[in-house]
Order: structure tokens, then C-alpha cells, then sequence
């Protein structure tokens, strides 16, 4: 692996120090189970390595006070496997803690962060979706002040993201999906149970008494170079009743909005084959989830 | 430039000065000589590096010494109490959980952090636990068998 200086400020304003004093020389660590492997194949060759464990506060979860209600604040460090057992995230966000419990294995879990996942801004990840699902932000944190990004904003190429140079990821702002609604996450794994999916999709539906969708979300992940909200497919259900021939319409409707790229887990064409079916079973989960089904 | 770091390993204080790019798995094999820790995939995947940190598996090919500063670090050689086998290790030797041994160490530390937390997993939370441990001589139905019953023992012994 290539030299570097490690750092392990104990304070943001240290961090924000090296990051201004570096600059692109530098990278953020979080668990580091991204940028230990991009720098193992030298995909990375920070100069100055910028350590987060010791800075106090940034593996808190807590009810957001501001905001909405049900709104839960995590800290950029909490492990994988931290969301996947707490619980308040249990109670309140279970497609979360259920989202993770889905990303790599225990061991990997137990290192890889919230945070540092998603500034890796690898479209295959398991988080995304469900995040975007659930309307979730991230706080761009620099010595400046904070901005709040959506997370369906955040993601803008193939592992690039909104972070601006000088900025952190410090926390991210997940609402509860709304009354009256389910939410799935399904993960198409053909080949191992640690692989990235080959297809994932989550879904939020939200109902009346009616039996009419009053809203959704349909997000996918794996099929494009950044996680994929499929508005044009969800625009054939919202405000339309939640019929097996809706369902169908809109699920065959995603296939437009994906752009899935060649690799060992398929061809682009069967891919977005398996974005409809996974579509269709991620809607059925969902509604089932919120008692419809 | 070297720094600084300082670990507890297996209950003893070290001290050294390394390079910032040295992995936990290579601090521990080549700097501490405490070799029962295996080098598999470098990617952590396989599990074969498995080494516990604060008390929680992880994988020690990915990640850097000087970030596990000021951490515990609990490897295959720090298990067993006062001579006597860990009941994950008397259970494995009992129950054939291994053949060429390579992934042995890793295995072996997974499953006692699995019994650490929860002493009566369900054989479906072995298996979710163990997935991310790798057999290349496909020894997995031994390695499950060895795992029922060292739970058995931890749960008997209340350890």
C-alpha cells in the first residue's frame, strides 16, 4: 500500500484545519472499510489520511427536536451493525434496521459506518435506496456552517457525490414513513448472501381507506450508476387504486427509468428485467407490510 | 514516518512505532509474531483475519494498526483460559470443524463472538452469523456442528 501521514483529530476544527491545509492530498476515514481496499488497489493515494473515531458525538442516535415528528438523528460514525440492532431505529425506522441488516456480513457491519457508505458513492450499496424511500437528508458539515442535502440529491456519478472540498458528512435526518403506509426493501441476490445485490429496489406505499395509494417512492439500487427514484413509473399508481393491473403497469414502467451496467452478475437486459419482477414484489411487500395485502 | 501506536493484545500492553500503512493483520503477525491470525482474501471478505476489537469481530486485512490505537484486540491465541480450550475450540477438535485449518482461526473467533452476545443462537443465526466466514474445503456442516455444541457448553459452563 502507498505511504501516507494518518491523523486522529479529536475536534472538528482540527478536521477542517487538515482538510483546508491538504486539500485534495487528504481523505476523510470513517470505518474505513471502503478506503483501506481503494487503497490497497490504489484507486486512492491520499498523502494525508484524516482519521474520524475520536471525535466525540458523531455516533449518537437520538429523536431529531427540530424538524418533524419521528425524525431521528444518527451520527455519520454508527456502525452498520449499530443500525441494524438499536432501538429506537427497531421501533421507529424498521425498513431501516432491516435495510442494514441486509449490507455485507457481521464482520464488515461492525466496522462500516452510515456515513462513510454513503460518501463512498458506490450505486450497489443497500442504504440508499431505503434512505431515499423514506424522504431521509444528509448534514454536510464544514468550518463555514451545515448544509442539508436529500439523499436523493446526493448521489450525482459513479461514486461521486455532493460533498464539496472542505465538508463532512457529520449525520443523517431519517423521517419515519408516513401513517397509513408500508415500506420493503428487497435485495436480488442470485449468487452469495454477502454479495451486492444484483437488483434491489425499496418501496414506500402509502394508502387510504379507499384502497387508493395516496403516495409512494420506488428507489433501486444496482441498476445505474447512481441509486435510481423511479417518478415517471410511481407517477401510474399515486392517486390510482392499488390493483394487481396497476401494480404491473407501474412495475413494467420502472424498466424505463434504469440503466443498469454490464458486470458478472448479469447483462444489462436481465437486469432490468429483474428490476420489474423485484419492483413488483418490493410494492406487494410493502403494502403487505401496512396490512393491505 | 513512522508512529506511534499502542495496543492491548491478548491482555498485553505493546508499544510500537509502524508506518501508518500497516494493516492490523500484519502488525500482528509480523510486528507482535502472533501468527494464529490468517491473511486470506485482503479484501475482507473471507474471515479468515478475524480478530476481535473492543470486544466485536472484525476484520483485521482492512484495517490500519494506527486506527485500532488505544483499542483491545482479542486474537485465536488469546481464547483459551488458564490452559484450558475456549468450548469453541474443544468443540471444533470434537465435532470435525476442520479439515486444512487455514480459515480455522477466523472461524473460531466468529463464532465465539456470535456466543459472547447471544450464548443460544437458533441454527438459522449460526448460519447468518457464520455467512461471512469462507471454507474453501466446504466444511460448513462441521463448522455448524461445532457451533451448536460449543453453545451448549458456553450455556452449561455460563461462559
Amino acid at each position: 500500500m502507498i505511504d501516507f501521514q494518518y491523523h486522529s483529530p479529536t475536534e472538528m476544527a482540527d478536521v477542517f484545519e487538515l482538510l483546508d491545509r491538504h486539500g485534495d492530498d487528504a481523505r476523510v476515514m470513517a470505518g474505513g472499510t471502503a478506503l483501506v481496499i481503494q487503497m490497497k488497489h490504489r484507486f486512492a493515494q491520499p498523502a494525508h489520511v484524516i482519521g474520524l473515531r475520536r471525535i466525540p458525538g458523531l455516533d449518537t442516535i437520538a429523536a431529531e427536536q427540530n424538524g418533524g415528528p419521528g425524525i431521528v438523528r444518527v451520527g455519520a460514525l454508527c456502525t452498520q451493525r449499530r443500525m441494524e440492532t438499536d432501538p429506537l431505529i427497531a421501533e421507529t425506522l424498521p425498513l431501516v434496521a432491516e435495510t442494514f441488516r441486509r449490507v455485507a456480513t457481521p464482520r464488515i457491519r461492525n466496522m462500516g459506518t452510515i456515513g462513510g457508505g454513503l460518501v463512498h458513492g458506490d450505486p450497489n450499496q443497500d442504504p440508499p435506496p431505503s434512505l431515499i424511500a423514506l424522504g431521509a437528508s444528509v448534514v454536510l458539515t464544514s468550518a463555514s456552517g451545515e448544509r442539508v442535502v436529500p439523499v436523493e440529491e446526493f448521489f450525482l456519478d459513479y461514486y461521486d457525490t455532493d460533498v464539496q472540498p472542505g465538508e463532512v458528512l457529520t449525520s443523517v435526518l431519517i423521517p419515519p414513513a408516513p401513517p397509513d403506509s408500508g415500506a420493503s426493501y428487497m435485495k436480488f441476490l442470485p449468487r452469495t448472501a454477502d454479495d451486492y445485490a444484483t437488483v434491489s429496489v425499496a418501496a414506500m406505499v402509502q394508502t387510504g381507506a379507499d384502497g387508493i395509494c395516496r403516495d409512494l417512492r420506488i428507489v433501486l439500487g444496482s441498476v445505474g450508476v447512481t441509486p435510481i427514484r423511479a417518478t415517471d413509473a410511481e407517477e401510474l399508481l399515486r392517486g390510482h387504486e392499488l390493483s394487481e393491473a396497476n401494480i404491473r403497469a407501474c412495475s413494467e414502467a420502472v424498466k424505463d427509468a434504469v440503466d443498469p451496467l454490464e458486470d458478472f452478475r448479469g447483462s444489462p437486459e436481465y437486469k432490468t428485467d429483474m428490476a420489474e419482477v423485484f419492483t413488483r414484489r418490493a410494492i406487494s411487500q410493502a403494502m403487505a407490510s401496512a396490512g393491505l395485502a | 514516518m513512522d508512529q506511534h501506536v499502542s495496543l492491548k493484545v491478548n491482555g498485553a500492553d505493546y508499544d510500537r512505532e509502524i508506518p501508518a500503512r500497516r494493516l492490523l493483520v500484519d502488525f500482528l503477525r509480523y510486528d507482535l509474531g502472533l501468527t494464529g491470525t490468517k491473511e486470506g482474501c485482503s479484501v475482507g471478505v473471507c474471515g479468515a483475519c478475524a480478530v476481535l476489537l473492543d470486544g466485536q469481530m472484525i476484520a483485521s486485512c482492512i484495517t490500519l494498526a494506527v486506527a485500532a490505537d488505544g483499542a483491545e484486540i482479542t486474537t485465536i491465541e488469546g481464547i483459551a483460559e488458564g490452559g484450558e480450550l475456549h468450548p469453541v475450540q474443544q468443540a471444533f477438535i470434537d465435532h470435525g470443524g476442520f479439515q486444512c485449518g487455514i480459515c480455522t482461526p477466523g472461524q473460531v473467533i466468529a463464532a465465539k463472538s456470535l456466543l459472547d452476545f447471544n450464548p443460544s443462537p437458533t441454527e438459522h443465526e449460526i448460519r447468518e452469523w457464520m455467512m461471512g466466514n469462507l471454507c474453501r474445503c466446504t466444511g460448513y456442516y462441521g463448522i455448524l456442528e461445532s457451533v451448536i455444541n460449543a453453545a451448549r457448553t458456553v450455556q452449561e459452563q455460563g461462559r
